[in-house]
């Protein structure tokens, strides 16, 4: 696997920081005392993740005054969303409905 | 890259009760098929080609080019699956079972890694966001 592929995976293999990418694809660009305030962990906690999602290029930051921000790069995930994410999902949803559509046909 | 990308394989297995011969039509009925699956313009015939058309999203216009490769009644189906630059082959396997069906379906694929993750970013990063956990959760 590549090196920057294998960073993506390994940022996002802990639920804390895959809360904090998450947080910051849906609701924006935040600084880090935002983030350590929802995380529910210390600042130097939050910085360290931050560190990690930055190395995998999945968060970029920004200095102004005294407050770093930090916005999510959605592009960064490209290696994860590969044929079988895609289509994982997409046949189990298909299944369900092939199950209910068997269920209200005659026999 | 290469012109031998890595095959990959998707299986998905159920068990569902009801008979083996039900199952096939809704398999195999273009009007069944659309209820659970797409629109089509399927024929049970090995040889026709088809294809299934969904809602188009950005960056995929919602087509898949298909052909009937595999029709054996109440068994075995398989179509080419063509889409989005990638040629897969989706086959179905139907056994009896003691309280219905083992319904089997394999999707095998085609791919050049760099290719497929820029169409699936193409897709949308967002739709998928959901299966996140999930999808990590294997790899780790």
């Amino acid at each position: 696997m590549q090196a920057a592929t294998e960073n993506v995976f390994k940022a996002l293999a802990d639920p804390t920081r895959r809360a904090i990418f998450e947080h910051l694809s849906r609701d924006g660009e935040q600084t880090v005392h935002a983030l350590t305030h929802r995380a529910g962990v210390s600042q130097p906690a939050v910085s360290k993740h931050l560190g990690i999602l930055k190395l995998a290029h999945l968060v970029r930051d920004r200095r102004e005054g005294r407050e770093t921000h930090y916005s999510a790069q959605p592009q960064a995930l490209a290696p994860l969303i590969d044929w079988m994410s895609i289509y994982g999902a997409f046949w189990r949803d298909r299944f369900d409905r092939l199950e209910n559509l068997l269920k209200r046909m005659d026999t | 890259m290469t012109a031998t990308a890595p095959t990959r394989s998707l299986v998905i297995e159920r068990e569902i009760p009801h008979p083996a011969e039900k199952i096939w039509r809704a398999l195999t009925q273009s009007a069944l098929v659309e209820e659970w699956l797409m629109k089509n313009d399927f024929q049970p015939v090995v040889g026709h080609r088809f294809n299934f058309r969904s809602t188009p999203v950005p960056g995929w216009d919602g087509i898949i080019n298909a052909e009937v490769l595999v029709l054996e009644p109440n068994s075995r189906l398989s179509y080419s699956w063509g889409t989005m630059g990638t040629e897969s082959v989706v086959a179905w396997t139907l056994t009896p079972t003691k309280d219905g069906t083992h319904v089997r379906m394999e999707q095998t694929g085609f791919r050049s890694e760099e290719d497929a993750a820029y169409k699936g970013a193409r897709w949308g990063w967002t739709k998928f966001i959901g299966n996140l956990e999930g999808v990590v959760g294997r790899l780790a």
